[in-house]
């Protein structure tokens, strides 16, 4: 593509476009970047790209740099952004998107979020229902060669459950399992 | 009154008490549940951070199972994230069509189908609209007066569909608080995220959160929860936290149930309150 034969509004289209992203852009188009977001995100402190500052990377489809930062990750689902944001933007479902488009292996991500993603669907596709303790034990084995001094800090949480009688070790009770579901879904996988 | 019940994997495990103060509450206040047989998880927060038709499939397996019972019932969630992820498939349904076809195409896997007309309640609608203050007042027995507690809404149960509260400045909880007798403790905490989702990835900005929701909470003499996410990340961590900011912010932090339960004379251990600490014990007195 030759930039200079491009429409003005052109530059806000992405270098090497990502189809991945754009159902993400579609979500964020009208934003006005007022930064509304970004003053009600709980987690903003925390990120290294701002939410208003993703959205605009989105638009731009400053991929790297949207998959290099931290800000998707760090999102809690609390949706105070979608409620206050005066376009009426799902911001919440776009940062979603972008966690599951990091999640396909499109992209980095996080790998805490996604050991502990993994070990918890593995856990719910095979018995229906999730059993926490099981699923702790499973994320940390994967977890402590990386991070090592992670057990630590559960182990108070632990022994404090074990002796307020929280914690059951017997396996979830009959659900269903959601293998059948989980198969359909794999065996329908394309452009999501 | 009778409702189909969706207890949630918490409820099965880490927040058992919950159940059985749930079960004990709505015992006490003639209500009928009916748990959903087979129901499956919902998919949490995970679901949705790795794939959109999973996060669709799963809530709607445990809303097909629920039209098997009875598709003009109610659902009873206790859990905010649950709620959340079973009243989302339920709002598509009414809007989405081509979405609610892609999920039933999913469900024929396992011969389901939902026709989106089972609806999901959180307990604390349910509580606020259906029993109302008035309906805990007839029941009460041993009033909570003395007690000062913080009402803690978190963040699924209210956002982002409005239904049965105001979003930003929520107030059901304090109505059924204050007719069990209770005093309230003032703050602005009360819709803050506590992001319980980050505290076993990304514990550091978890326990930020957490901090400045239990200083705030201070003068209080405890939390009050509707959602077992909030109710772990808020009172599992608090020696951890005292210590990292050298302030000590620890609090009991109760469910709702258990609150009420204790103020309609249900014994604590049917409330689950037998396996909490020595704080609980003098307040079951
Ligand atoms: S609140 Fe909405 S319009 Fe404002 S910057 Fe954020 S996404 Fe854009
Ligand atoms: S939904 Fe995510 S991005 Fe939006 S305010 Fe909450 S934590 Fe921040």
């Amino acid at each position: 593509m030759n930039r200079k034969q491009q429409t003005p509004q052109a530059w806000i289209r992405p270098e090497q476009p990502d189809t991945a992203l754009e159902r993400v852009r579609e979500k964020v188009r009208t934003c006005i970047q007022c930064g509304t977001c970004t003053g009600s995100c709980p987690n903003a402190f925390a990120m290294d790209a701002t939410p208003r500052k993703l959205w605009r990377l989105v638009l731009m489809g400053q991929s790297r740099e949207i998959f290099e930062s931290r800000t998707f990750a760090l999102c809690s689902d609390c949706y105070c952004c979608t409620l206050r944001c005066p376009r009426g933007l799902a911001l919440t479902d776009a940062m979603a998107d972008l966690k599951q488009i990091a999640a396909a292996g499109k992209h980095g991500g996080d790998a805490a979020c996604t050991a502990f993603y993994s070990a918890f669907l593995q856990s719910a596709r095979r018995y229906g229902r999730v059993q926490e303790t099981r699923l702790m034990a499973r994320y940390l084995a994967v977890m402590t060669p990386r991070r090592p001094l992670m057990p630590f800090r559960f182990s108070g949480l632990g022994m404090q459950m074990i002796k307020k009688g929280k914690i059951s070790l017997r396996r979830p009770p009959a659900g269903r399992s959601l293998k059948g579901i989980f198969a359909r879904i794999e065996s329908m996988k394309d452009g999501q | 009154m009778k409702y189909l019940y969706y207890p949630g994997c918490s409820l099965e495990s880490t927040a058992r008490e919950y159940d059985m103060a749930t079960r004990a509450m709505m015992h006490a206040l003639s209500v009928e549940l009916i748990e959903i047989p087979g129901w499956t998880c919902c998919g949490a927060t995970a679901a949705k951070a790795v794939d959109r038709r999973l996060a669709l499939a799963m809530p709607a397996v445990s809303l097909a199972l629920a039209e098997t019972v009875d598709s003009a019932a109610d659902i009873l969630v206790p859990c905010s994230a649950c709620y959340l992820n079973l009243k989302q498939v339920y709002q598509i349904a009414a809007a989405d069509p081509r979405t609610l076809a892609e999920i039933n195409e999913i469900l024929a896997a396992e011969s389901l189908h939902y026709s989106g007309k089972v609806r999901p309640r959180h307990i604390l609608d349910i509580l606020a609209k259906d029993i109302g203050p008035t309906g805990i007042l007839q029941q009460i027995t041993h009033s909570l007066s003395g007690l000062r507690v913080a009402p803690y809404y978190g963040c699924q149960c209210l956002r982002p569909y409005r239904v049965f509260d105001d979003p930003e400045a929520p107030t059901s909880m304090d109505a059924l608080l204050a007719a069990a007798g209770a005093n309230l403790h003032p703050w602005s905490m009360a819709a803050r995220c506590c992001s319980a989702s980050h505290m076993t990835t990304n514990p550091d900005v978890s326990k930020e959160l957490v901090f400045r929701i239990l200083k705030s909470a201070r003068g209080a003499d405890a939390i009050a929860t509707v959602c077992p996410m909030c109710q772990m990340n808020l009172e599992g961590h608090q020696g951890w936290i005292s210590s990292c900011y050298g302030e000590d912010v620890r609090i009991p932090v109760y469910y709702l149930p258990q609150l009420l339960g204790l103020a309609m004379g249900i014994p604590a251990r049917d409330l689950g309150l037998n396996a909490k600490s020595a704080r609980t014990a003098a307040l079951s007195d």
